[in-house]
């Protein structure tokens, strides 16, 4: 569903962003103009590469060290980015009526456990089994591990450490869920419900317990070298390549920004996402054109493109197609940038992120727009256009 | 003939359609029976094993295809399933059967991921015949090839298949509040009717976690009432002896149209969405902050979203999870709320069906509707000894007739995400 038209304006005031390439706008611009080698670990999680997280500075968005404990690595990763997204918003004063929206996967498991308990009690009879799990689960499970995997435990911690209390969601769905996060928290804006809002995900890509979930599929993960761009991988069957990362967008409507004299980054003109069937006339590729076409008559010749894509062949095919539909029917594309070859597929976090980039992207005046496309793993198409901010209006 | 817009100009939503499956039963008639008869659903454990495990009892929904199947239903799948047979219900209240549902949905479910039967089916091929050892790749490689470890436990999932059952539009949102879900899923469906974002919207919440891990982590957190001997008797919010919740699952579905929408086609409206609230806490990951601010604030933005004062609330259907935490803020925040001495009858459906979770939203926003509908309370069971401390009326132990035109229906989660509806009189 395309974004009504909206009284309010809403911009993107704060970034949090951090993957395999570091931390802040800095390293991931300088990445876009001239790549440098991905940083991947090709060995650790083989056959399937990933992008590790980088080292962070934890004590300096989590202070508590209990805090620290309470979560495993992907709560912690997405507390630490949300927290940079509160700073470079400067919008620590705001946190009591800020609106919070989450996308999300789930917390690590005990991959220890599991692998014990699987040893243990697959060759036994059922009802033993049974029995036996039980057992071992009631005495091997930390009490504090529940908490630490549970989806909405994330939006606890941003709320616990960094005080965002106005309201609470999150949603769960892959790459859909990061949309959907942005575009209600714009849509919730837009409408007069609050004025500021932080939105975004994170996705720690080093773990078993999800390569597990997606490795049953053909074609999903790729088990080549990591550093094969997405388009070459296409070529050769297609797989994403997951990537650890944390992305949060401070957005605001432009009232409240300006009352409060903050620049703003860029501006969010449209949000919008869909789930075609990817079945018969009902295509990705059909979707997005009607997502877009509201779109066309307002790109400028030069716009950049920013992909959150994945690199699996079928819904890489129809973000391709879509893309050169765009350049057929109107403005002069610009620089095609693909998120996931530079940082690696962030799933949840992979639309969040690919925005934060847009917006970077028109801020420092690289393109006149950005326009970000997702095509998710399985489901989920969604596109967004941000502007930049013109200095009067600032 | 009432206003098609509210206080505040935004399109009135309306009810058309409910669905509910509970441990008490399947269908809005057989539930409303059985609450209204103060009926327990909570029995021992029999779907597994329960030997090591301090709690053994839960409210249980037993799907028609269980029974003779080697691998027992997924999480996933029983809240695919409970989901599908609450909207199918819903969806025929509103006539709005068929295969095009003309608004998006909103799906409150628990999380999802790979559970122990599939983990130890690979397992059993990885170790072939010769036992001992296995990793986490060894897991992967003997996943290859399946699409349906892939689809049965995507995040987004469940809501796609059904969103493609159903026929609804756009993308649809799959959410978790915790304890909260299945309010917060209500919620996204008013706010895209009153932004006119939609004309409609099927809202779900459901839950499916009755299986060994998820209790033994309930557990673990000591959440959970262990009254194992009386099954019935354990779930027993505000009574000055409860020691914990009952774990449950079901699911609840509420059609929402636009009131004007919905008069239109000439659909019968069962009730309204007045307003909903939210506030989340800060203060510990399941704990409430003591000074109930969340909780109060959350209460009182609902009633303020629909236009009302607190003295024009009729009736609480409580969050009421009977641990000792729980029921103690919820008190609070009535007294906070509607002043000592001026607090409105407040009743816990969970001490028949068990904390529902993910569902437990939606459920109560079903019986809120059918409390105003049928001018019936239902009542606070196993309420046999008052606590001192809740100087509510609590609507012990039997239903009780009343006239019912506004109803308040909390929802406090873990992680601190409080969501509040207002619920009101068709006309």
């Amino acid at each position: 569903m395309t974004q009504p038209a909206a009284p309010q304006e809403v911009w993107i005031t704060g970034i949090g962003l951090v993957s395999s390439l570091g931390e802040g706008p800095a390293p991931h611009l300088a990445a876009l103009a001239a790549p440098p080698a991905p940083v991947l670990d090709e060995a650790g999680f083989a056959p399937f590469p990933i992008h590790p997280l980088p080292a962070l500075n934890l004590d300096a968005q989590i202070p508590k060290r209990g805090d620290q404990r309470q979560m495993e690595p992907w709560q912690r990763l997405g507390t630490y980015a949300a927290g940079l997204a509160l700073d470079g918003a400067a919008a620590r004063a705001l946190v009591g009526d800020m609106h919070l929206l989450v996308a999300a996967g789930g917390g690590e498991r005990d991959a220890a456990l599991d692998e014990q308990v699987c040893a243990a009690i697959a060759g036994l009879p059922p009802a033993e089994a049974a029995v036996r799990l039980n057992e071992m689960l009631a005495s091997g499970l930390r009490p504090t591990l529940f908490l630490a995997q549970l989806s909405n435990l994330l939006a606890g911690n941003v709320s616990i450490v960094h005080g965002v209390t106005g309201s609470s969601r999150t949603f769960m769905g892959e790459e859909a869920a990061g949309a959907d996060a942005v575009r209600i928290a714009a849509l919730r804006l837009a409408e007069g419900r609050g004025g500021i809002a932080l939105a975004g995900g994170a996705y720690v890509a080093g773990r078993w317990d999800m390569l597990l979930a997606y490795s049953g599929a053909a074609g999903v993960l790729w088990r080549g070298p990591g550093s094969v761009p997405a388009a070459e991988r296409q070529a050769r069957g297609g797989g994403m390549v997951l990537g650890s990362g944390g992305a949060f967008l401070v957005l605001e409507t432009a009232a409240y920004a300006r009352a409060r004299g903050t620049p703003g980054i860029a501006r969010l003109t449209t949000i919008a996402a869909t789930a075609s069937r990817r079945r018969d006339a009902d295509t990705a590729l059909a979707a997005a054109r009607r997502l877009a076409a509201p779109l066309l008559p307002r790109l400028a010749p030069g716009y950049a493109v920013v992909s959150a894509g994945t690199g699996i062949a079928a819904p890489h095919a129809a973000e391709q197609e879509f893309l050169a539909w765009l350049r057929d029917g109107g403005a002069a594309q610009g620089a095609v940038a693909t998120t996931g070859d530079h940082i690696g597929h962030t799933v949840e976090a992979a639309f969040p992120a690919s925005l934060a980039l847009a917006a970077l992207l028109v801020q420092a005046g690289r393109a006149p727009q950005a326009l970000v496309s997702g095509f998710g793993m399985w489901r989920g198409e969604a596109l967004a256009l941000v502007e930049p901010i013109p200095e009067s209006e600032a | 003939m009432s206003s098609t817009r509210d206080h505040l100009g935004r399109p009135v939503v309306a009810v058309t359609g409910i669905g509910l499956v509970t441990p008490l039963g399947v269908g809005v008639a057989e539930n409303w029976a059985a609450l209204t008869a103060g009926r327990s659903g909570i029995r021992r454990i029999t779907r597994f094993p329960t030997a090591h495990m301090k709690t053994t009892i839960a409210g249980q929904v037993d799907l028609p295809e269980e029974a003779g199947r080697a691998m027992p239903p997924s999480s996933p799948e029983r809240v695919e399933r409970m989901g599908t047979i609450a909207a199918e219900e819903a969806l025929a209240a509103a006539g709005l059967g068929g295969d095009r549902f003309p608004g998006p949905l909103f799906l409150g479910m628990p999380p999802v991921e790979v559970e122990w039967p599939q983990r130890l089916e690979l397992a059993r091929r990885a170790q072939g015949n010769t036992g001992g050892a296995v990793r986490y790749p060894d897991l992967i490689a003997a996943a290859e090839g399946r699409q349906d470890l892939f689809e049965g436990f995507l995040y987004g999932g469940i809501a796609e298949r059904m969103a493609d059952r159903f026929g609804t539009e756009g993308a649809p949102i799959s959410l978790t509040t915790a304890c909260a879900t299945g309010a917060s899923s209500i919620q996204l469906g008013i706010e895209a009717i009153q932004r006119g974002e939609a004309t409609a919207a099927l809202c779900i919440g459901a839950e499916g976690s009755v299986q060994p891990e998820a209790l033994i982590r309930f557990s673990l957190l000591s959440a959970l009432s262990t009254r194992n001997e009386e099954p019935t008797r354990a779930s027993r919010p505000f009574d000055k002896a409860r020691e914990g919740f009952v774990m449950s699952e079901g699911a609840a579905a509420l059609v929402l149209e636009s009131l004007e929408g919905a008069r239109a086609r000439g659909a019968e409206v069962l009730g309204l969405v007045l307003g909903a609230g939210e506030r989340a806490d800060s203060f510990h990951r399941t704990r409430s902050n003591p000074d109930g601010g969340a909780i109060i604030g959350a209460m009182r933005a609902a009633i303020a979203d629909a236009g009302l004062a607190p003295a024009e609330i009729d009736y609480v259907n409580a969050h009421g999870t009977g641990t000792p935490e729980n029921d103690k803020m919820e008190t609070l925040g009535m007294l906070a709320v509607f002043g000592e001495g001026a607090t409105p009858p407040i009743s816990s459906n969970k001490s028949m069906i068990g904390h529902t979770l993910s569902a437990a939203g939606a459920v109560e926003a079903a019986f809120s509707l059918l409390t105003i509908r049928h001018g019936v309370i239902p009542p606070t069971i196993n309420h046999e000894t008052p606590d001192p401390a809740i100087p509510l009326d609590v609507v012990p132990n039997v239903a009780r007739e009343a006239r019912v035109r506004r109803v308040l229906s909390n929802s406090f989660g873990f992680g601190g995400q409080n969501v509040c509806l207002v619920l009101g009189a068709a006309e």
